[in-house]
């Protein structure tokens, strides 16, 4: 053991392994307690995981880049997950046939509502050209989000945040907005919730119902082919 | 397992290879997910292709393993929110109206589309 904690701590903040067991205990806690509250909507992991992990790291002045080396064996696996959308769009084909009509409708109005209502409120708010060109994508799971953020020139980091932020949200909302309209029919409220808040969304469908988690992941696997096409498209005729 | 994992990347990677020499807008990993619909679709066409990674729920329980923790994998980037703080100070509050109005709208536009159109659907069926 060093006699000094003090480089002991230099040595482990300097660490990978630090970053990441201080990331997997941090989810492994968020999500029993979401566990423990029945997956109460404002008990989300993803949401009090960020929080917990962000205030650790100003309180220990780590920077962001620190953390991530750590955290990114993590990261990295987001596009292996996106990936392996194959395997539930494939086991539900008969069902996804079945539904195939109200679902390609409903990508292409709730993939043209969130970008476009996104790009008109931030114009509507006087915001800068690069933040808006960076929140545009916000609807599709982080890696292809920040793929599309990164091709327009936009802020990747950015995305990612703005992708973090309305899957919460989305997470949050959805169960009760879609309770309050009345609607009974959980494909098409897996759908919305995939379309809407990717893969948190997603996460939060198959919580609440088989049927909505499956129908959420196909939305959110066409929703990433199509908003990747769309993005580029809207921002050169919303933006010019 | 590891077979399972490989194909995974493998699809990934053939993705990231293809989108990188053809130019074209679409993410990597989205041309992945593609090649292993394909892929599995393919195996019901010829039994051969049930080996290895494709047969024995192989690469079915993998996939299934990382989506069921989906959540997890978006913390890292999302903590890049530390980075962000002073952008969030300047226009926190709009962005924020902005997402949660944007989200409200989709899943309301989402769900009213898929509902209208699928009704529409079934009231065809039952008319003789």
């Amino acid at each position: 053991m060093n006699d000094n904690p003090f480089s002991l701590w230099v040595y482990l903040s300097q660490s990978p392994l630090l970053w990441l067991t201080v990331t997997l205990v941090t989810y492994a806690a968020t999500d029993a307690v979401s566990l423990k509250t029945r997956r109460h909507p404002l008990a989300n992991p993803v949401l009090h995981s960020l929080w917990i992990i962000g205030l650790f790291l100003l309180l220990t002045n780590t920077s962001y880049t620190t953390y991530f080396a750590g955290a990114q064996f993590v990261h990295f696996l987001l596009g292996p997950a996106t990936v392996a959308l194959a395997v539930p769009l494939y086991e539900n084909r008969t069902r996804v046939a079945a539904a195939v009509l109200p679902m390609l409708v409903a990508l292409a109005v709730g993939s043209l509502t969130a970008i476009v209502s996104v790009v008109l409120l931030a114009r509507a708010f006087g915001l800068p050209r690069e933040i808006i060109l960076s929140l545009a994508p916000k609807s599709v799971t982080a890696g292809v989000a920040m793929g599309v953020s990164e091709s327009l020139h936009a802020d990747p980091s950015l995305t990612a945040v703005s992708v973090i932020l309305t899957g919460i949200m989305g997470a949050i909302i959805v169960t009760p907005l879609m309770n309050f309209a009345g609607i009974t029919d959980f494909r098409g409220r897996g759908f919305a919730a995939g379309i809407a808040a990717h893969g948190i969304g997603t996460a939060r469908a198959f919580q609440v119902d088989e049927v909505a988690g499956v129908f959420a992941g196909i939305a959110m696997s066409l929703n990433a082919l199509v908003t990747s096409l769309l993005v580029p498209l809207a921002v050169t005729y919303l933006l010019r | 397992m590891i077979a399972s994992l490989s194909l995974i990347l493998l699809c990934q990677l053939v993705g990231e290879v293809a989108v990188r020499a053809l130019a074209v807008p679409v993410p990597g990993p989205v041309v992945g997910l593609v090649l292993l619909l394909l892929l599995l679709l393919a195996r019901d066409r010829y039994p051969a292709l049930a080996r290895g990674p494709l047969g024995n729920d192989g690469v079915e329980s993998a996939s299934r393993g990382m989506l069921a923790n989906l959540s997890l994998l978006f913390i890292p980037a999302g903590v890049g929110v530390v980075q962000k703080l002073d952008l969030l100070a300047e226009h926190g509050i709009a962005i924020l109206v902005i997402l949660a109005v944007s989200v409200i709208v989709t899943l309301l536009a989402t769900v009213a589309t898929f509902v209208a159109v699928s009704s529409l659907f079934s009231r065809e069926d039952e008319t003789p």
